[in-house]
């Protein structure tokens, strides 16, 4: 086995821990910090796959695509703590309320 | 003179800019000079779509570096057939709506338009991306400019929606973008049409494919993932309903065509094609009995739209064949246009009557339509081609799908596509029923003289755009046949 197929597959571990955390957690900065956990799985991936050519020999485009990623994955990040500190406030509340909103007024 | 500016100015860029610069512009104002950047928004995104489309009819399918840097480090702006109808759909949308918030808004809420107009922007963006990595950046630039809309409102039903929206949306877009990882590390490209040329059926392509179709039908709500829709279509203010029930979930639904046609086009499955196929025909039956059960106006549409979206995933199996792939593409394509102006229309309509109503309950709304006639109107006209009748663009793209699935020998999903036809008059009766009838003056609260004509003409003008359709379905279908990247649809499937 080599070395940018293990860290290939780390990744792809990550991607899917991150996913059940989601999941399962009901906090929402857990949330948060395991959707950053999955996303920090595929840039894994993408490196990993980055190195694949050999020694020496780097393919840049992952790597742009890895800095971008994270630029998103940031803003995403803000844009999501603002909304759980909102909904905090609003409801005193660290989870989502149970049911769908469906009963909203 | 005129046509070789036409021919040779760059309109895909055009398109983009236009409501990205108007955004930035709107955030710098602020307050002041909103109403100008609304009537710009108004009038200049048509002019440029429109422009676009006679360019790709005209010398066909148009590529551009952005800057001459090309890829796969540079973006690339790829034009085609079906690029220049979905634009064209977010502008006469987008230009309806941009009427409709002057009027709704008002003053208040100026910071409606820079994030409206970057929506905008995105949306563009996708429809004229030509590879993987710039789609993924502009479905996220969609989806948190779609999550600040949805909040706008700010009630705490809003903030909720808008963070479980956020969640899903970010989670699809990371399934992607897992998927274009595993694509590049197998085929060393992301550009879609080399990628069609270099797939094979090899397990990390086979894998790569499953979860972009996932994470896309998560993000395009496809039954069982359309959980988080209604509660964030009906939690959003009127304007931006209609934008993320005509247009968003167009976008990510556009990626999927897009894929399937140029980069997946020889490694797709008919287990899987039948599989998004079934799904589409539970989304449309589950949605059509949801939106009859519900209690709420908002809700009853919004569910309307899990079931309209199933229509579109019955492309997947009736495009299979090759006799039938050019109509059935026609029909998906003219599916998605009339769904968008009148879906829009309707939200448009909806947010008219919950003004005047002050709520939604559809059993407190009998005689609304005395105080609104054209609202009530728009809803109907509009409620004419969601049902697929005639003359309407929802009558013609069911046809043509309806053809698609007989000279294919698939009968079968043509039960669901009639089938679908009578749900959707079931549930859109429930309010046209009520708003027709009398007004008893009991559940309304008293008519005051202010005319609501801001609020009624953009949705009366969607719901014409949308029976309009119905009549330009041949053009349609010829510019479909002969504008799109890989030759004829025909020949690439």
């Amino acid at each position: 086995m080599t070395g940018h197929l293990l860290y290939a597959l780390a990744g792809g571990m990550l991607f899917c821990m991150g996913w059940l955390g989601l999941i399962v957690q009901p906090h929402l900065l857990r949330k948060i910090m395991a959707w950053n956990v999955m996303g920090t799985g595929v840039f894994l991936v993408l490196v990993a796959l980055a190195a694949r050519g050999g020694t020496g020999s780097f393919d840049p485009v992952p790597h742009a695509l890895v800095l971008t990623g994270i630029v998103v994955a940031v803003s995403g990040t803000a844009v999501a703590i603002k909304l759980a500190l909102h909904v905090h406030d609003r409801t005193g509340r660290t989870t989502l309320p149970d049911g769908d909103g469906k009963t909203a007024p | 003179m005129i046509w070789r500016f036409v021919e040779d100015t760059s309109w895909s860029a055009v398109s983009i800019f236009t409501p990205l610069i108007l955004a930035i512009l709107a955030y710098a104002l602020r307050d002041r000079g909103w109403r100008l950047i609304a009537w710009a928004s108004v009038v200049l995104p048509p002019l440029a779509a429109t422009a676009l489309l006679v360019q790709v009819g005209r010398i066909g399918p148009v590529r551009y570096e952005i800057g001459g840097w090309g890829s796969p480090l540079g973006i690339d702006l790829q034009a085609d057939a079906l690029s220049a109808l979905m634009v064209l759909m977010c502008a006469v949308v987008g230009s309806a709506v941009s009427l409709y918030a002057q009027s709704y808004f008002g003053p208040e809420r100026a910071h409606f338009w820079p994030t409206w107009l970057m929506v905008w922007a995105a949306l563009n963006a996708i429809f004229l991306a030509a590879d993987l990595f710039n789609v993924y950046v502009t479905l996220e630039l969609l989806t948190l400019g779609s999550v600040i809309l949805i909040a706008l409102s700010a009630s705490t039903s809003a903030l909720v929606a808008a963070f479980r929206y956020l969640m899903l949306a970010l989670t699809g877009s990371l399934f992607y973008l897992l998927g274009v990882a595993l694509l590049y590390g197998q085929c060393g490209t992301l550009d879609m049409a080399l990628l069609g040329q270099r797939v094979d059926s090899s397990v990390p392509v086979q894998l790569a494919q499953a979860l972009m179709i996932l994470g896309l039908a998560l993000k395009t709500a496809l039954v069982p993932l359309h959980f988080w829709l209604p509660a964030a279509h009906s939690a959003a203010p009127a304007p931006v309903s209609a934008v993320l029930s005509g247009l968003i979930v167009k976008a990510s639904f556009y990626v999927l065509v897009r894929l399937r046609l140029d980069a997946f086009d020889t490694v797709s499955t008919v287990a899987g094609d039948h599989v998004l196929g079934v799904l589409g025909a539970v989304a449309i039956v589950w949605g059509s009995l949801q939106a009859m059960r519900v209690k709420r106006l908002k809700l009853l549409v919004a569910y309307s739209t899990v079931a309209q979206i199933g229509y579109l995933f019955l492309w997947f199996p009736l495009a299979r064949e090759a006799g039938a792939a050019s109509l059935a593409t026609s029909g998906v394509v003219l599916f998605a246009l009339a769904h968008a102006c009148a879906k829009a229309a309707v939200f448009l309509a909806v947010g008219a009557v919950m003004r005047v109503a002050g709520h939604d309950r559809i059993s407190g709304l009998r005689g609304i339509g005395n105080r609104l006639p054209l609202a009530t109107f728009a809803f109907g006209l509009a409620a004419v081609s969601l049902m697929g009748l005639p003359p309407s663009g929802g009558f013609a793209a069911k046809w043509l799908m309806l053809q698609a699935a007989i000279t294919t020998g698939q009968w079968y999903w043509g039960i669901v596509i009639v089938l679908g036809g009578l749900l959707a008059a079931g549930y859109l009766f429930r309010f046209l029923s009520r708003a027709l009838e009398a007004d008893r003056g009991a559940d309304l609260p008293p008519a005051r003289g202010r005319s609501h004509a801001g609020l009624e003409v953009p949705a009366m003008l969607l719901a014409v755009a949308a029976c309009v359709l119905g009549f330009l379905g041949v053009p349609l279908c010829d510019f479909c046949d002969n504008g799109m990247s890989h030759g004829g649809l025909g020949d690439a499937l």
